[in-house]
């Protein structure tokens, strides 16, 4: 990642406000060519907002957009021909064929004829669809349509990508499938996607932008933000033993920051270095209580962003 | 092209559904056995002239068989793209509103319009055993031509404002049964008020055609109609700026 690059996306002061509500205020960043950046929010936090002005669906309240280097609000059909976007949720038409749709999105993006049908069958064929080309959007499966979705935003070959949320509701083979696609997607592009998984975005992105009640709260890469944050862990455990012992006996186990009753079980935060999990099985085990259920949870996302908004982050 | 493009999309999802052929089979059905009881009235009764005799007749009852069709055609036109959440996508493409709303329109209008050129087939075997003069039969089609394009208008508008295809065609309904009985009751309104409604009623700017007369006042008034429906199409749409996607 070269800073001297060329911005492709600029955002100063961006605010969106419907009627009382502001979804997004005042948010600035920039991502330039060929960067792959994870764009991380709560639900709420206004990341689809944010993305929607980029991609052109509406102007921005106030602030300024530039799209590789352009005015939306003075050349939007030049600043949407640079930019493919996926919207949450991959809508589509259940009805039509993916070839026949991915023709009719060809089409719009004003593709010349003589290039519209190798145009779709490059998509086609980067997204691994041909197999499915003729069948009906509608017929596929989940992750056949999120693929569909990707095509159309990659149809065209648009210098920036803007996904939002795209594994989404996915299974976990799935999730794999499509954030491979993403990185192959990559090339020299400029790709801005949106997640609210962290580990996520950690394993694609290499620059993280935080978003939570519509301002900017944190920024960097998914290291720099993982160590601002602390690094935890956070396992759920349920014990065939008196409740309040086994409280006291998991609180006494070295690393654990605190432990917290919830629906019949036990959960702990402990730093991410120390093994807790295999600690607090065999704490367990010594005095004699049966474990019903011992596992590792991801910290909710929620909760790190809560924190990071109430430690002040980089918001002014 | 853009335009083309979207109503080529537009005229596949009609084609390639179920409502279209179960529309047209029950307007075709029904305008058949309108032309069919018209016939027998106009031999039995004797009128003197085909327009006034028979047409005048088939094209009022086809104008309220339309009245009734053509929001069910209009409905899904934007609604069913909010609802899916493709209309935020079309949003994204280097592609106007204005060409949108045009796309769909005239999509609309080649189906409603293959529907209705049917019904040519009645002149025609009428034809073959009396004497058809074209002119006031083209003046009816060409009217009704209009008020399918103003009805399509009002439908698409109504379509723009909602992400329900029941709430889109039942409020086209109740627009175009107003523009439909705006002058019916004279005795609800004075004479002044009556006065400036008259010229605002659909249904009364079409019977001209309907006795064989193209009056360019009537032609404009429909003409007009579409376009300001066209046009608050456009403020429809463009309302997400301040009001979001839902």
């Amino acid at each position: 990642m070269a800073m001297c690059a060329e911005p492709m996306i600029e955002v100063r002061e961006l605010t969106k406000s419907f009627g009382a509500v502001d979804a997004v205020a005042g948010v600035s960043f920039r991502v330039h060519r060929g960067e792959i950046v994870g764009f991380l929010g709560p639900n709420g936090a206004g990341k689809t907002t944010t993305m929607r002005i980029l991609a052109g669906v509406f102007p921005p309240s106030s602030g300024s957009v530039r799209i590789a280097g352009r005015d939306p609000l003075r050349e939007p059909l030049e600043c949407r021909r640079a930019v493919g976007y996926f919207p949450e949720y991959a809508p589509f038409y259940p009805e039509l064929r993916v070839a026949a749709y991915l023709h009719f999105v060809a089409r719009l993006k004003r593709i010349p004829r003589a290039r519209r049908a190798g145009a779709v069958a490059e998509v086609l064929a980067v997204c691994g669809l041909e197999s499915v080309a003729n069948r009906r959007v509608g017929t596929l499966s989940k992750g056949y349509r999120q693929r569909v979705g990707l095509a159309q935003a990659l149809c065209g070959n648009p210098p920036i990508l803007i996904l939002d949320e795209p594994t989404i509701g996915l299974d976990p083979g799935q999730v794999v499938e499509i954030r491979d696609l993403v990185r192959r997607m990559r090339g020299d592009r400029t790709v801005f996607f949106s997640s609210h998984i962290l580990s996520e975005v950690a394993t694609v992105c290499e620059r993280v932008i935080v978003i939570a009640r519509g301002r900017l709260v944190g920024e960097g890469t998914p290291g720099e933000l993982s160590a601002r944050l602390g690094r935890r862990r956070r396992v759920v455990i349920r014990v065939d033993g008196p409740p309040d012992d086994v409280a006291a006996a998991l609180a006494a186990i070295p690393g654990v920051l605190r432990v917290e009753r919830r629906d019949g079980g036990l959960a702990l935060d402990a730093a991410e270095r120390e093994d807790v999990t295999r600690a607090a099985g065999a704490a367990m085990q010594q005095r004699g209580w049966s474990i019903l259920e011992l596992r590792e949870e991801p910290i909710d996302l929620e909760e790190i962003f809560l924190r990071l908004v109430s430690d002040g982050g980089a918001a002014s | 092209m853009t335009v083309l493009a979207i109503a080529r999309k537009e005229l596949a999802l009609y084609f390639g559904s179920f409502l279209f052929y179960a529309l047209a089979t029950v307007f075709l059905l029904l305008a058949g056995y309108f032309f069919y009881t018209n016939l027998g009235f106009f031999v039995l009764m004797g009128g003197m002239s085909l327009p006034r005799g028979l047409w005048q007749y088939q094209l009022l009852d086809v104008q309220r068989l339309l009245l009734v069709l053509t929001p069910l055609f209009t409905m899904r036109l934007f609604a069913e793209e909010r609802k899916l959440g493709t209309l935020e996508l079309l949003w994204t493409y280097p592609v106007r509103d204005a060409e949108i709303i045009l796309g769909k329109f005239l999509a609309c209008l080649a189906v409603v319009t293959v529907m209705v050129g049917a019904t040519v087939v009645y002149p025609v075997m009428v034809a073959a055993f009396y004497p058809v003069a074209a002119g006031p039969l083209l003046a009816g089609y060409v009217g009704l031509w209009l008020l399918v394009a103003a009805f399509i208008a009002c439908g698409l508008f109504l379509s723009a404002l909602t992400d329900s295809q029941l709430v889109a065609g039942a409020a086209t309904y109740g627009l175009l049964l107003f523009f439909w009985v705006i002058t019916w009751n004279e005795a609800a309104v004075n004479e002044v008020t009556l006065h400036l409604l008259v010229p605002f009623s659909l249904f009364d700017r079409f019977y001209p055609f309907a006795l064989g007369a193209i009056d360019t006042r009537d032609v404009t008034y429909l003409v007009l109609f579409t376009v300001a429906f066209l046009t608050f199409t456009f403020f429809a749409l463009d309302s997400r700026r301040w009001r979001g996607l839902r």
